[in-house]
C-alpha cells in the first residue's frame, strides 16, 4: 500500500505542477487556484474535525487571522512580489502559537460544546475585524499592494504557493495515519475518557493536531489575501468558508487522506458553476444547505470510506481478498485503541 | 449613576426576550442532545412572518403571534421529522449539529430570496414609545416583550409539569429506553418536542422584529449570544439558561453603555472563556459524560 500510495502522491501533484503550463485560460487557473485553496482547507480541519473528531465550526477565525496579516504588513509595497510567501510560515507558527491558549480553553469541552465555543470564536472574530478600525480599517476593508508580476503568468505564484500548501497539509495528514499522534487522537476520537485512562496524553496530541490545523489553516488565508488583494471582515471571518471545509471533508470522508481533497475537487468547480449561471448569492446558500442535507441523510460517511467498504467487502467474497481488510486502523478508531494499548505495553 | 440604572433596566427588559428565545434552544438539547444551530434562524424566520402579517394585513405584532406559534411548531417538527430523524449513526450528535446549520443557512437563503437582504422592521406605530417612571426610561415594547417571556416561560413550564406531554418529554430525558418501554412513542415526543422549542420562536421572533431591525444574515448574530446563554447556563438547564439571559443581558447594556455599543458582544465571548475555564458545565448545568 506504501509504494502504491507514494506513486498515487507523486502522480496526483506532478500533474498539477505541471498544469499550468498547459492550461492557458486564466479562469480556469482561477477556479484551480481556488480548488487548491479549499482542498488544503478542507486537509487541515480534518487533521482536527476528522482524525480527532472535534468539529471545529471557528477554522475561519484563523483564516482571516492570516488574511490580515498579509493585508497589515504589506499595505504599501511588495518589493519584488515575492515577499509574502516567506512570510507565511511566520504566519502560520503565529497562528499556532496563539491557538494554544485557545485550544487549552476550548478542549476543556467536548464535541457539542466545542463548536458552540469555535463558532463563538468566529463570529467574535468577524467583530474584532469589524471594530479595531486602527488595524484593519473596519468595514472599509485593506487593500494589498499589486505584485509586479507578469500578466500571462500572473496567477502561477499564488497557484504553486496553495500547491505547496495542500502539500503540507496532506503531508502532516499522511504523518498522523502512521505516526502514534494518529493512533492516539483516533482513541481520543472513539472515547477520550478511556483513552485518558490507558494514559495518552489527551490534551497534548489534541493541542498538536489543533495548532497544525489552525496554522496551515491561517497560511492558506495569507495566499488569499494576496492573491485577491482586498480583506473585507465579512469575507475574510466568512461562515460559508468554514461550513466549505467541513461539507468537502464530510463529502470526501472524514479521517481519510485523500477525503478532503475529492471532497474540494467535486464541489468547488460545482459552485463556481452555480455562482456563475445564478449569480445571486441567495439562490447559492440555498444550493449549498441542500447539498450539505443531502450528503448528510445519503452519505454520512464521505464518499471514500463508503466505496472503501463496497470493494473490502466484495473482495471477502472473492478468493483471497481477506488480507485486503487490514487499512490503516487510524480509520477505525475501536482498533486503534487496541493498538495504544499494545504500543504502551510494548514500551514498557 | 443614572446612566448605568438605565442600563440595568435596559438589559433586564433585553434578558427577558433572549431568555425566551434560550429556552427553545435549551428544550431541544435537553429532548434530544441536540445544539440547534438554526434555532436563531428560526427567530428570525418568525420575525419575517410577523412583518408579512403587520405590511399585509395590519394585525398587531403581538396578537400574530397566536398564528406564528403554531406555524413555527409544524415547522420544528417538520424539520426533524425530517432531516434529524432519519440520522442514526453514532455519530448523531456531531451530525445533527451540521445539519442544523445546514437548515439556518436554507433559511437564510430562502429568506433572502422571498425578502432580499435590507434591513427591516416591523413598525406597528407605538414601537418607541416609552414611560418614565422616576426619570428612567422604560420602553413599552420592550416591557411587553418581557412580560410575554415570562408568561411564555410559564406556559412552558406548565405543559412541562402537568400535561402527559410534558411528562413524556421528561421521561424521554432522564431515560429514553424505558420511556420507550412504558409506552412512550419517543420520536414523536422527539419531533412534537422540537415543534415545541421551534414554537417559542414564534413569540421571540415578534418581539425582536420590534426592538431591533433585522435582516436574513442576522441569525448569525443571534446564535452567538443564544449560544453563550445556553453554555452560561449549562446546557440542558432552562432555569440557568433564563438566569444567564438575564446576566448577558444587563452585562451587555451596562457595558454599551459606559464602554460602547460595538464591544457588547465581545463581552459575551469573554464571559464564555471564564465559564469555561472555571466551570467548564456552565453555572446550572448537570454533569454529563461525553457532553462537556
Amino acid at each position: 500500500m506504501s509504494g502504491l500510495g507514494l506513486l498515487r502522491g507523486v502522480a496526483f501533484f506532478g500533474a498539477l505542477a505541471l498544469l499550468p503550463y498547459g492550461v492557458g485560460a486564466p479562469w480556469i487557473l482561477n477556479l484551480l487556484i481556488f480548488t487548491l485553496m479549499y482542498a488544503g482547507l478542507a486537509s487541515a480541519w480534518n487533521l482536527l474535525g476528522g482524525y480527532a473528531g472535534y468539529p471545529s465550526l471557528g477554522h475561519a477565525a484563523f483564516f482571516g487571522l492570516g488574511a490580515y496579516a498579509i493585508a497589515i504588513v504589506f499595505e504599501d509595497s511588495v518589493g519584488n512580489g515575492y515577499l509574502p510567501f516567506f512570510l507565511l510560515p511566520l504566519i502560520g507558527v503565529g497562528a499556532a502559537l496563539v491557538s494554544v491558549p485557545i485550544g487549552w480553553i476550548a478542549m476543556r469541552t467536548r464535541a457539542d460544546v466545542f463548536a458552540i465555543v469555535t463558532i463563538t470564536l468566529l463570529f467574535i472574530t468577524q467583530t474584532l475585524a469589524f471594530n479595531l478600525r486602527s488595524i484593519t480599517d473596519g468595514a472599509q476593508g485593506k487593500a494589498v499592494a499589486v505584485p509586479p508580476f507578469p500578466v500571462d503568468t500572473y496567477g502561477w505564484p499564488f497557484y504553486y504557493a496553495m500547491l505547496t500548501l495542500l502539500a503540507v497539509a496532506m503531508g502532516v495528514s499522511f504523518y498522523f495515519r502512521r505516526s502514534k499522534i494518529g493512533l492516539s487522537l483516533a482513541a481520543v476520537r472513539a472515547d477520550e475518557d478511556k483513552a485518558h485512562g490507558v494514559g495518552v496524553r489527551v490534551t497534548g496530541v489534541k493541542l498538536i493536531a489543533f495548532a497544525l490545523s489552525v496554522g496551515i489553516t491561517a497560511m492558506i488565508g495569507g495566499v488569499w489575501a494576496y492573491y485577491l488583494g482586498f480583506v473585507y471582515p465579512q469575507f475574510a471571518v466568512d461562515p460559508l468558508l468554514t461550513i466549505g471545509m467541513v461539507l468537502m471533508t464530510f463529502l470526501g470522508g472524514r479521517a481519510t487522506l485523500w477525503g478532503p481533497v475529492i471532497g474540494a475537487f467535486i464541489l468547488v468547480p460545482a459552485q463556481q458553476t452555480f455562482a456563475y449561471h445564478f449569480g445571486a448569492s441567495q439562490v447559492y446558500l440555498l444550493a449549498y444547505a441542500a447539498i450539505f442535507l443531502i450528503i448528510m441523510l445519503v452519505l454520512p460517511r464521505g464518499i471514500l470510506p463508503t466505496i472503501t467498504d463496497r470493494l473490502r467487502h466484495r473482495n471477502k467474497r472473492g478468493p483471497g481478498g481477506q488480507q485486503r481488510a487490514a487499512a490503516s486502523p487510524v480509520g477505525n478508531p475501536v482498533q486503534a485503541a487496541g493498538m495504544i494499548d499494545e504500543l504502551r505495553a510494548a514500551e514498557r | 449613576m443614572h446612566a448605568l440604572v438605565q442600563a440595568v433596566i435596559l438589559g433586564v427588559l433585553t434578558g427577558g426576550v433572549y431568555a425566551l428565545m434560550a429556552s427553545g434552544q435549551t428544550l431541544i438539547f435537553g429532548i434530544m442532545k441536540v445544539v440547534n444551530l438554526a434555532q436563531a434562524a428560526l427567530v428570525i424566520l418568525a420575525s419575517y412572518l410577523t412583518f408579512s402579517l403587520f405590511t399585509l394585513t395590519g394585525l398587531d405584532p403581538f396578537l400574530s403571534i397566536l398564528i406564528t406559534t403554531p406555524m413555527l411548531f409544524v415547522i420544528g417538527a417538520a424539520i426533524q421529522w425530517a432531516l434529524l430523524r432519519p440520522l442514526n449513526s453514532d455519530e448523531v450528535s456531531q451530525l445533527s449539529l451540521l445539519v442544523t446549520f445546514a437548515v439556518a443557512l436554507g433559511i437564510e437563503g430562502l429568506l433572502a430570496m422571498a425578502y432580499n437582504t435590507t434591513f427591516r422592521s416591523i413598525q406597528p406605530g407605538y414601537e418607541n414609545f416609552s414611560w418614565t417612571v422616576l426619570g428612567y426610561q422604560v420602553n413599552m415594547v420592550r416591557f411587553y416583550a418581557f412580560l410575554l417571556s415570562l408568561v411564555m416561560l410559564g406556559l412552558l413550564y406548565l405543559i412541562m409539569q402537568r400535561t402527559k406531554f410534558g411528562w413524556a418529554i421528561r421521561a424521554t430525558v432522564q431515560n429514553p429506553m424505558s420511556a420507550q418501554l412504558l409506552g412512550v412513542n419517543s420520536k414523536m415526543v422527539a419531533a412534537f418536542g422540537f415543534g415545541l422549542g421551534a414554537a417559542t420562536a414564534a413569540a421571540s421572533g415578534a418581539v425582536f422584529g420590534l426592538i431591533s431591525p433585522f435582516n436574513p444574515g442576522s441569525h448569525y448574530d443571534l446564535i452567538s449570544r443564544l449560544l453563550t446563554i445556553v453554555v452560561l447556563g449549562g446546557l440542558g438547564s432552562i432555569g440557568g439558561s433564563i438566569i444567564a439571559a438575564l446576566i448577558m443581558g444587563v452585562g451587555g447594556s451596562i457595558i454599551a453603555a459606559l464602554l460602547s455599543p460595538i464591544w457588547s458582544d465581545f463581552a459575551f465571548f469573554v464571559v464564555l472563556l471564564l465559564v469555561l475555564l472555571f466551570r467548564p458545565r456552565g453555572l446550572f448545568g448537570p454533569r454529563m459524560r461525553g457532553a462537556i
